[in-house]
């Protein structure tokens, strides 16, 4: 019997094959392995497109919910359907999917300035219970014949239920700023050079 | 003396300390107004506890914080209760929040006190609750309940008294020093019975309060031995040391790691001012309703120190400071390099107003404007959290909240070194604190949108299992509608059908053959009833051969005596047949079979001829099935025709009549059809 260093230096060709098979076979088994058990359950794209998507649910896309247009979004739909989120989200979804950024498509709607939520005029309320249906996101209380009132602190500001409202008695009203959800804002860039000579009028700046 | 730690960073401006110190504490006159705002400190506002119209003592709590130990905000003079409104506060918003407005009576008049001269025979957690009723919050800074603060549950190593106040302008913690030190050592003792008295307490001061250190000196050599020690850390003057973070890393050396708080590292950190009203909270039962603040600034004709109650409108004390608004260039709560600027002096005094600084236009300069960064790194070197200001404020100004975030702005104390060495005037700070805002925006609209997508989630869930349900329901409906029009059709119509026969059949049949168990049950009983029969007719017979009857009578007995008879043979040897072969069962009785088979057998019949006939078509052509058609239908309007002829009444034969001229029309049209194919061939 010859040692195993004598038979390799022998068989230099069939070593080098078995030592290859050998590998294949082990990097093989441990591919498998790991693509059994590390299987990633649905899609994760959908769900951090999602996450990026603001959750009004208002359907300005075109889509029940934000979740379908993300599903949509990840099988190639356009990103810019998407006002409440504005340029802000079309610009963290095209850093996602690594594709420029557009403008937001105006046929959707137009980006808000300020946030707004519903607000019912209960003395105007019939009690009709239609824009507890609208609503996405279950932030309307009430029941029939009983005055409707919104949860403004889970309102998303998605307008769902200012159009079924029979006698037009919800609002939507901006939010006001508080001095919780105030925040300092980043100071004002001067408009030339500090030493630079103010542009004349007519001059170009 | 104590070994002391450098830290990175720091800068050295003028510390215009002297001029507001060269006077006792000074008191106001009461004012005729207070305003004590409901909103004292970052968290959530206060509660109010009184209502408009209410009168209240000096030292009467009007409002409380929501939440385990949150503080309680007490009225600073007796009076009434005017308004709860929401008014101008000292805020860098410049937002409104709402404020208690007391209108002083001016007797000034306290409430009970209830003082605990030996609070070491309290429970350590009914005094924290005793600091939080007290309205005890940090006097520093931030205004953080104190209660929450010293109720850590993890064990204090060191309890670390901040005497540094290392901003320039701010003398309120060094006159307490020189005025109180031996209530602030009262106030250190009180802490450390809540802390469980840890093995350290150190004093950190600059060395820039030489009256004060005495004081401290004075007042630590004339306390008793039997009481905890109290260390002493002075160390040299620079700006930020007084910062929570610097102060431990000067005092211990140990640097608090990114995100961690004080309590991590056993280390709990109280300014002075807290620990002086801590000891006036529990030792002489008052509440926190005043405390000390510097008015300064050139603007001023005195500069000085005043113990403040909370709620003064800043004009009071302005006003008593002699202010020549024609010199006020700016004015500034806080320090000058922290502070805030504020638009106009109708502002409350809040507990966390250590300093206001009325400035002429020899102290601050005109804003310059910023010019571009050039990187020289000034700012790097001068911050004291080693953090790279300059890369923050290129994220900051493009807005990446992620890069932002990967070079630890959070830890930016916003000591404002970096803004001031930089060269260019870039007002850095602004820019971190705007980025902070922003992120902690984003934050919050995360979680709601997090929050709206579960309640969006949930409805879904909800809607769909509800759609679920009614689908369920519908199709229970359904199947129970078919079953029901099912046994109706089998109860009304059991023959109808060839097919309907034959199962009707099948289950007559496995009726019979169903187990062999039951088959002899049966048996038996129809053996026992037929004996009995037997014996009836027995009876009878005997009983009218007896009587004498004539034979019409007796003829019919016989006959019945003779059924029963066979029966019962019938019966017995059907059950012998069963118990020689059980498995089997027994072959159906020919008489049974006799009744049964002619059914089957139309029914049978019917469909071989139906299926013949069926066959039959099948192998004709369209000429052949035209023409046989037509002689079928020739047939059956002849037998109508007779059926007319024959007919009496006179609505049958109206209805005949009816049928009679459709089964023409389709001759017709068949004739048609047939002349058609013919012609085609």
């Amino acid at each position: 019997m010859q040692a195993p260093f004598e038979l390799v230096a022998a068989n230099p060709i069939v070593a080098a094959i078995c030592a290859m098979v050998g590998l294949a076979l082990l990097f093989g088994a441990l591919l498998g392995f790991a693509a059994e058990r590390f299987r990633v359950q649905g899609d994760p794209i959908v769900e951090q497109i999602d996450a990026l998507l603001p959750q009004t649910q208002c359907g300005q896309c075109g889509h029940p919910g934000c979740r379908p247009y993300a599903e949509s979004i990840a099988a190639g739909e356009a990103i810019n359907k998407c006002p409440p989120g504005g340029q802000a989200t079309i610009n963290a979804l095209a850093a996602l999917l690594d594709v420029p950024a557009p403008e937001l498509d105006d046929e959707h709607g137009e980006e808000s300035e300020v946030k707004k939520v519903a607000f019912i005029r209960e003395a105007e309320c019939i009690g009709c219970t239609k824009c507890i249906q609208a609503c996405p996101v279950d932030a309307i209380l009430g029941s029939a014949k009983l005055m409707h009132t919104v949860i403004a602190a889970e309102c998303t500001g998605c307008d769902l239920c200012v159009e079924p409202c029979p006698v037009d008695c919800i609002d939507m009203i901006p939010v006001e700023g508080d001095l919780k959800s105030w925040h300092w804002q980043l100071p004002q860039r001067p408009g030339l050079i500090a030493s630079d000579r103010q542009p004349h009028s007519g001059e170009a700046a | 003396m104590r070994k002391v730690w450098e830290t990175p960073g720091g800068i050295h401006p003028a510390e215009n300390k002297a001029q507001s110190v060269t006077r006792p504490i000074g008191y106001l006159p009461l004012p005729e107004r207070l305003w004590v705002a409901l909103n004292q400190h970052a968290g959530p506002a206060a509660k109010p506890l009184v209502a408009v119209g209410d009168d209240v003592l000096k030292g009467q709590i009007i409002a409380r914080s929501e939440g385990d130990r949150g503080t309680a905000l007490h009225a600073p003079s007796s009076g009434r209760v005017v308004a709860i409104a929401p008014r101008a506060i000292a805020h860098p918003s410049g937002l409104p929040a709402e404020c208690i407005e007391i209108l002083c009576d001016g007797r000034d008049q306290w409430i009970d006190l209830y003082p605990i001269e030996n609070y070491r025979n309290t429970e350590p957690s009914a005094l924290l609750d005793l600091l939080a009723e007290r309205g005890v919050a940090g006097l520093g800074g931030a205004g953080f309940p104190t209660a929450i603060k010293l109720a850590t549950d993890r064990p204090t190593e060191l309890l670390l008294v901040n005497a540094t106040e290392c901003e320039p302008y701010i003398t309120a913690d060094d006159s307490l020093l020189r005025e109180r030190a031996d209530q602030l050592l009262q106030g250190i003792d009180i802490a450390s019975y809540l802390l469980g008295d840890p093995a350290e307490r150190i004093i950190g001061i600059e060395d820039n309060k030489p009256e004060a250190i005495a004081a401290l000196r004075a007042a630590l050599a004339a306390r008793s031995d039997q009481l905890p020690a109290v260390e002493l850390a002075i160390f040299p003057t620079k700006y930020p040391s007084g910062g929570e973070k610097q102060l431990i890393q000067i005092v211990t050396g140990q640097e608090l790691p990114s995100g961690a708080l004080p309590a991590q590292l056993g280390i709990v950190c109280q300014n002075v001012g807290t620990l002086y009203a801590l000891k006036r909270a529990v030792v002489d039962g008052e509440p926190l309703i005043s405390r000390i603040t510097t008015v300064t600034g050139k603007a001023c004709t005195i500069n000085g120190n005043y113990e403040t109650l909370i709620g003064t409108p800043l004009t009071d004390l302005l006003t008593h400071s002699q202010l020549d608004p024609n010199r006020l260039e700016r004015l500034i709560m806080g320090g000058p390099m922290m502070g805030i600027a504020l638009p106009d002096s109708d502002l409350p005094i809040v507990k966390t107003s250590n300093c206001f600084i009325a400035a002429d236009n020899t102290e601050v300069a005109p804003e310059q404007p910023a010019q571009p960064c050039i990187r020289c790194g000034l700012c790097a070197e001068a911050c004291p959290a080693t953090l790279l200001p300059q890369q923050l404020f290129w994220h900051a100004q493009s807005q990446q909240h992620d890069k932002l975030e990967a070079h630890n702005l959070f830890d930016c104390i916003e000591c404002g070194a970096c803004s001031y060495v930089c060269p260019s005037n870039i007002p850095l700070v602004q820019y971190f604190r705007a980025g902070k805002g922003e992120i902690r925006q984003q934050r919050a609209e995360k979680a709601k949108s997090d929050f709206a997508r579960e309640r969006f989630e949930f409805r879904q869930q909800r809607l769909e299992q509800q759609e679920r349900d009614k689908q369920a329901k519908r199709e229970a409906r359904k199947l129970a509608a078919q079953q029901a029009k099912e046994a109706q059709s089998e109860a009304s119509a059991p023959a109808d059908s060839a097919a309907a026969l034959i199962a009707a059949a099948q289950v007559r049949a496995a009726a019979r053959t169903a187990s062999p168990e039951q088959q002899r049950e049966k048996l038996t009983r129809a053996i026992a009833s037929s004996e009995a029969r037997l014996q009836r007719a027995n009876e009878k017979v005997t009983e009218a051969q007896q009587s004498g009857c004539d034979d019409a009578t007796l003829q019919p007995l016989l006959a019945a005596q003779a059924s029963a008879q066979q029966k019962l043979t019938q019966a017995e040897a059907k059950l012998a047949e069963l118990s020689a072969d059980p498995g089997k069962g027994p072959s159906p009785a020919p008489t049974q079979a006799d009744s049964q088979s002619p059914e089957i057998d139309a029914a049978s019949r019917a469909i071989a001829k139906a299926r013949a006939t069926a066959a039959a078509r099948e192998a004709l052509s369209p000429v052949e099935k035209i023409a046989a058609d037509l002689a079928a239908l020739n047939k059956r309007v002849e037998k109508l025709r007779d059926k007319l002829a024959a007919c009496e009444e006179a609505e049958q034969r109206e209805l005949l009549a009816s049928s009679l001229a459709k089964l023409e029309a389709k001759q017709a049209s068949l004739q048609e059809q047939q002349r058609a194919l013919n012609n085609g061939i």
